[in-house]
């Protein structure tokens, strides 16, 4: 797709996991936004996937770590065709299997996630299998940044540089903001990047709501050969709505009916925006 | 006596089946040496993992593994795999239907006099809560050695505990039915049940001997499978024998014996002994010092039987 087009989408998913948390009146509103740009560049143009075959055997890997975020795979993976988009309106209701975090029982998820500091571990055991069969497929574990605190992240990326995981990308949704307030007083991260350097992973440091800088950082794996990489996507919590953008509250806030209608029209003048340029 | 531990078992048996399945792998938490393992690793060093000392991250990269196809065992010591890592069992293993065996070397209390923070008493009890996590333990050589071959078969989660030293042997040979889920009657008996597992089924074994010299006709179940649970040899024990003790390297909430009564007061209920490990951090020692210390002895539970059929 092209980038104008990848832009398009994002804003469109954005529209439809707004839209889905407003009716079930439950979701992570703000993760799901930040991290929408880089979900779109996977799963659009960057991953090696068939949805009609959700279990090719070649297939890329996705693991979404922090599975609260998952209103925003959920539209991903809809409007991609794993299932159909009308089985978006059963999401948060009883009995659904679109629950409020990834469920393997929908094609297209791997696995069961959700309690942090949990994907990083299975991804390095994915990306090991790889390297051990031959095979070429990539795994891509998004992470959050509070969840950086969770000590099992650190188990893994020891062994994945241990193991020279090269086929293994980890992306941290560096919105800065956690239930309680920002990282840096909850926990101080920073300096994030260095300590995955630290660790032996090949990092990358990108706006992660800018498409081409998402495409470029994803286009370049494996950078260096024998590393993994880390992908710090520096991140807007709430991005694209205006005033969801960086409020801590709006990390599980519902939006009203009032708060949907004026983020639909703001993402819509975006749409038409981006539209009106692509003409040019 | 036999000189072979069950966890060489183990190893020797992988080895054998690893020529033909390229799938199986093992993996060690710096635990190749302790949990006998390290000719697996040095035969295919291809299907051998080291993770280091990593509990939690050992479960989630197996999870991984064996959603790529592969067949992960994970031998770490059973104290710090059952509740260390309990979370990835229970989302990574169980709830993500991963094909992965966990197996806890050195249960029980067989690290001895390191303490309650090596020995595992506990692990039964919180293995139980995990929907669709299977339980073994296996009593001695012979089952563990057709355990491992079932359990490459076995397309699931597996929680195994086994001890550290060898242990005297139950069977003869392994030319017996064994199947994960079903219980075996290794002595028949009609005047009271004992129901054992692991290396606690030779200490059974032992009281009913001695019973038969009172005129005891003592039943013995080997309840390797503590879940999925074979209630149908626990409800025709009480039904045919009337009296049920429970002997286990345990604590005694949570366990064997839990489980057993469990299905005894809601199907047939009738007088039971639970024998285990008390509330309290076990007392160090040799495990045969600390089975006589807790009466896991074949003397005591023969005195607690005569009590049970007197009543």
């Amino acid at each position: 797709m092209e980038i104008q087009e990848l832009k398009v989408k994002a804003a469109q998913i954005r529209m439809d996991l707004l839209t889905i948390i407003h009716r079930a009146k439950t979701g992570h509103t703000g993760g799901s936004l930040s991290n929408t740009d880089i979900l779109t560049a996977l799963y659009y143009e960057i991953m090696n996937i068939d949805p009609a075959n959700s279990k090719w055997e070649d297939r890329d890997r996705f693991i979404a770590s922090k599975g609260h975020s998952v209103e925003s795979l959920w539209c991903v993976l809809a409007d991609r065709g794993f299932f159909p988009r009308e089985e978006l309106e059963t999401y948060s209701q009883f009995g659904t299997r679109l629950i409020g975090h990834p469920n393997n029982k929908v094609p297209g998820i791997e696995m069961n996630t959700g309690a942090l500091g949990h994907g990083l571990p299975i991804s390095v055991g994915m990306a090991l299998a790889a390297k051990r069969d031959g095979r070429s497929y990539r795994v891509f574990c998004l992470m959050g940044d509070g969840e950086q605190a969770e000590g099992s992240n650190w188990e893994a990326a020891m062994a994945g540089a241990h193991y020279k995981l090269d086929n293994l990308v980890g992306i941290i949704d560096r919105n800065r903001l956690q239930i309680s307030g920002t990282t840096e007083e909850v926990m101080g991260l920073d300096p994030l990047d260095e300590k995955w350097a630290a660790f032996g992973w090949n990092v990358v440091s990108i706006n992660g709501n800018d498409m081409e800088e998402l495409l470029q950082a994803f286009r370049a794996v494996p950078e260096v050969p024998g590393k993994p990489t880390l992908i710090m996507a520096n991140t807007t919590k709430g991005k694209g709505v205006s005033f969801a953008e960086n409020v801590p509250a709006w990390h599980h806030h519902v939006p009203n009916d009032e708060e949907l209608a004026l983020a639909l029209t703001e993402l819509s003048a975006s749409i038409e925006e981006l539209t009106q340029k692509g003409q040019v | 006596m036999n000189k072979i531990p069950n966890r060489q078992v183990i190893c020797d048996t992988l080895l054998e089946l690893a020529k033909d399945d390229r799938d199986i792998m093992v993996l060690a938490s710096d635990s190749r040496g302790s949990a006998a393992m390290a000719p697996f690793a040095n035969t295919f060093p291809e299907q051998f993992v080291e993770v280091g000392i990593a509990e939690q991250n050992i479960v989630g990269m197996s999870a991984g593994l064996a959603h790529s196809g592969k067949k992960p065992f994970v031998t770490s010591p059973a104290c710090f795999l059952s509740m260390r890592s309990i979370e990835q069992i229970k989302v990574d293993v169980a709830y993500s239907r991963t094909n992965v065996k966990l197996i806890g070397i050195s249960g029980g209390v067989s690290y001895g006099a390191l303490g309650m923070s090596h020995h595992s008493v506990q692990d039964i009890a919180v293995a139980r809560a995990i929907p669709g996590l299977a339980i073994v333990l296996p009593a001695d050589r012979h089952e563990t050695k057709k355990l491992t071959e079932a359990l490459v078969k076995y397309d699931g989660g597996v929680y195994v505990r086994i001890g550290r030293n060898p242990v005297e042997d139950v069977y003869e040979s392994d030319d017996y039915p064994f199947e994960i889920g079903k219980a075996v009657i290794v002595q028949e008996g009609s005047d009271i049940t004992i129901i054992a597992a692991g290396e606690t089924v030779r200490v059974a074994l032992d009281a009913a001997k001695a019973l038969s010299e009172n005129g005891v006709s003592a039943r013995v179940i080997n309840m390797h499978t503590i879940k999925p649970l074979d209630e149908e040899a626990i409800i025709a024990a009480a039904r045919e024998t009337g009296r049920i003790i429970t002997v286990e390297e345990h604590s005694i909430y949570g366990g064997l014996g839990a489980a057993v009564a469990e299905v005894v007061v809601q199907h047939h209920p009738v007088p039971m002994k639970v024998l285990g490990i008390p509330d309290e951090p076990a007392i160090a020692g040799k495990t045969a010092e600390v089975f006589r210390h807790y009466g896991l002895t074949g003397d005591n539970i023969k005195q607690i039987a005569l009590e049970l059929i007197n009543k």
